[in-house]
């Protein structure tokens, strides 16, 4: 992947204003995303995976703004930009988005059918008939039987997976250059799930589209990613290939979340969680952020936030662990375990 | 299966939306025992009408077929109104849609203690307060937290402020749909913790549903699974995921996706064809086809199933 990025978001910051205080979400991130490619993010619940996402579209909310780095895309900087109207040349027509609470997205008050319908005629240049033909034909495609009927109900008449899958339809039908979908398939049944994840897939490929997924699923990350970006607390502190993040992680975080895995939990006795609560921002966050819950941490990890250090060419962790200055430590049991506990028949070497 | 007590009983139910030409069953002949203490899980096609079986049960969506009790007296249709702030107090659901059930107006201090106040279920302000923070810990969100809108949360902290309104109420019954699905493996353990714990403490039992298999296998006693509005297979947990019969049970544990990329990448699915059941003659029933392992289906189908079970 020498190739150059199609989007580069360089030291990212974004602060929200909370009745007087101010509250750092996303703490310098950077990310480069490269054409064709699908990553995923994970990470902790709050840890900026949508506000951070949210911001290459300028849908932060009006309490929030970018107070620092660049967002390249095209040749321009898009942090920069100040007004609706600059984002509506990119906004569903380049970058498009699959908010993580469908209801937010949906108008309670007007027809499904209606609402694909006007996405289509905004971006595809279809028109009337043709657009309605096309939106009915976007429901049977995300699975949803009977879509000629289905287009005229409203958003409460349909269960929560039915209108996560309507918010995938109205994203996809603006044939974006990017799409993120956050948590796009929370509300579906596996076998759905599957069949969401094949219709992105063949878009991509069909389009050349590039895709962000933001989910918890790791079973989902292990089937569509490229590639990996572990988040904790406003910044990306691991990202690697899917196989180099789930085979040889670095990070103690990325190594306690693959540690609570369900499959490796026995019936009856309580789950392995990381202790502690994630680092309050609307402080200064010294050294590494996730050491106060970290067992092992180092004495560094409380003075001074590490930089990335790399794996491999394509494998970096935001941890001291990695410093050749630092003691030899030992990635966990759980974490070198992981692919027999999975179930693949022998360990080979990584 | 030995006499345990019944909390709830779904008996036949169905639940209809709209009338005459626009009429639309969404769950009908729906026969499901939950026992105190257990959970009870429900899986399966997304629009199939878990949200619509806990909404009955809760009072939320009416019953327009069939009855549903809890210990014993029936709580749906017309009830007094005694029983009413009963079943409203007992019986808490966490909804699968946080953002559309949270007051957008409210503070989560009023949010979470809203029950509290209707209930007058505290002793002074220090008490709510108290009650407040200590529930916001359990699911990992912290005290600060209260003071702040629900838009100003994310995704998974707006999820958690809806398990704590109802956990704050101390139910003895709780529907739970979806309520980890925003969580991080890591969060979702320890919610799974909280409630096990409340199990095991206080008795609690749930009605738990969710489309991430892996973990409703770590946390049910038994699951029924729901295909186009009617349970077409129910058995204790371990005996589901290892010995499933009904094709479409068979179809859903194919698909469930494996947190590693080869395995994932090199997984086969199963694909499940309504058409292969034939009741135009030979009808179905509900069957109890080994002890506490029920499944529905045509006498030419339990036949094959039992040949199956011989077979292992
Ligand atoms: N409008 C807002 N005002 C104030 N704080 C906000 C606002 N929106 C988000 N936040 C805060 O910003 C942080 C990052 O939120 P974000 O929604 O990006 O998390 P996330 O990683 O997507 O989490 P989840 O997995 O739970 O969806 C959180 O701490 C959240 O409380
Ligand atoms: N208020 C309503 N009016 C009309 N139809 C409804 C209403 N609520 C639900 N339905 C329909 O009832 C069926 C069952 O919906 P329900 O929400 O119970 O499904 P679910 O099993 O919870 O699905 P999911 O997994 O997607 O959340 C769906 O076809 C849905 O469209
Ligand atoms: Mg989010
Ligand atoms: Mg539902």
């Amino acid at each position: 992947m020498s190739k150059e990025p199609i989007l580069s978001a360089k030291d990212i910051e974004i602060q929200f204003s909370l009745r007087g205080k101010t509250l750092k979400a996303i703490r310098r991130c950077s990310l480069d995303l490269y054409e064709g490619e699908t990553l995923a993010i994970v990470g902790e619940s709050g840890s900026g995976k949508s506000v951070f996402t949210k911001s290459f579209l300028g849908m932060l909310d009006a309490n929030g703004k970018i107070t620092g780095g660049s967002i390249m895309y095209g040749g321009v900087d898009i942090a920069q930009y100040k007004t609706e109207k600059q984002w509506m040349t990119i906004r569903g027509k380049k970058i498009s988005m699959v908010m993580q609470d469908p209801m937010t997205s949906l108008n309670p008050l007007k027809k499904i059918g209606k609402q694909i319908q006007e996405s289509i005629e905004l971006n595809q240049g279809l028109k009337g008939e043709a657009a309605r033909k096309e939106a009915i034909e976007m429901l049977k495609k995300v699975g949803i039987p009977d879509a000629e009927r289905r287009a005229n109900q409203y958003p409460h008449e349909f269960s929560g997976g039915m209108r996560q899958r309507v918010v995938i339809a109205i994203a996809v039908a603006c044939r974006p250059q990017i799409l993120i979908c956050d948590e796009p398939t929370t509300a579906l049944d596996v076998t759905i799930q599957a069949q969401i994840l094949n219709l992105i897939r063949d878009l991509q490929h069909e389009l050349g589209m590039t895709v962000i997924y933001i989910t918890h699923d790791l079973g989902v990350v292990a089937n569509v990613a490229d590639r990996v970006a572990v988040m904790y607390a406003g910044q990306i502190v691991e990202y690697g290939q899917v196989n180099e993040i789930f085979y040889n992680p670095w990070h103690p975080y990325t190594w306690a979340l693959l540690s609570s895995l369900p499959q490796l939990g026995i019936k009856g006795e309580e789950l392995p969680t990381i202790d502690g609560t994630p680092p309050n921002l609307f402080q200064e966050v010294k050294g590494d952020a996730f050491a106060p819950r970290n067992k092992q941490a180092l004495a560094i990890d409380f003075e001074e936030e590490p930089p990335f250090f790399s794996v491999s060419p394509t494998h970096s962790a935001k941890t001291w662990y990695l410093d050749p200055r630092a003691p030899k430590v030992e990635q966990p049991k759980t974490i070198r375990l992981l692919r027999e506990k999975m179930g693949h028949e022998e360990v080979t070497g990584q | 299966m030995s006499e345990r007590e019944k909390l709830i009983e779904i008996k036949d139910l169905q639940v209809s939306f709209g009338t005459g030409r626009h009429k639309f069953v969404a769950v009908d002949h729906v026969n499901i025992d939950i026992y105190k203490g257990e959970t009870f899980s429900l899986v399966g096609e997304s629009g199939s009408g878990k949200t619509t079986i806990g909404r009955a049960i809760t009072r939320i969506n009416p019953v327009t077929g069939g009855e549903i009790l809890f210990k014993g007296q029936r709580i749906s249709g017309k009830i007094s109104k005694e029983l009413d702030q009963e079943v409203i107090r007992k019986c808490q659901m966490i909804f699968q849609d946080p953002m559309a059930s949270l007051n957008e107006r409210a503070k989560v201090d009023y949010i979470v203690s809203e029950g509290l106040i209707n209930f007058h279920l505290y002793k002074d302000e220090d008490d709510r307060k108290r009650k407040v923070e200590s529930i916001l810990r359990e699911v990992g969100l912290l005290p600060e937290f209260a003071s702040r809108f629900p838009h100003e949360f994310s995704g998974g902290q707006r999820q958690r402020i809806g398990i704590a309104r109802a956990l704050i109420m101390e139910p003895e019954f709780v529907v739970a749909d979806e309520p980890i699905s925003a969580l991080d493996v890591s969060i979702r353990a320890q919610v799974l913790n909280l409630l096990n714990r409340l199990r095991k403490s206080r008795g609690l039992t749930y009605l738990f549903i969710a489309h991430d298999l892996s973990v409703v296998r770590f946390i049910s006693d038994r699951i029924g699974v729901i295909h186009k509005g009617r349970i077409v297979e129910l058995a204790e947990a371990e005996e589901l995921f290892l010995h499933p019969l009904h094709p479409y049970t068979k179809a859903l544990l194919s698909a469930v996706p494996i947190p590693d990329p080869e395995l994932e990448k090199k997984k086969e699915l199963l694909i499940y064809d309504p058409s292969i059941h034939d009741y135009s003659t030979d009808q179905p029933i509900w069957e109890e086809i080994l002890p506490g392992h029920f499944i529905y289906g045509n006498q030419r189908e339990l036949d094959q199933y039992r040949r199956e079970i011989e077979g292992k």
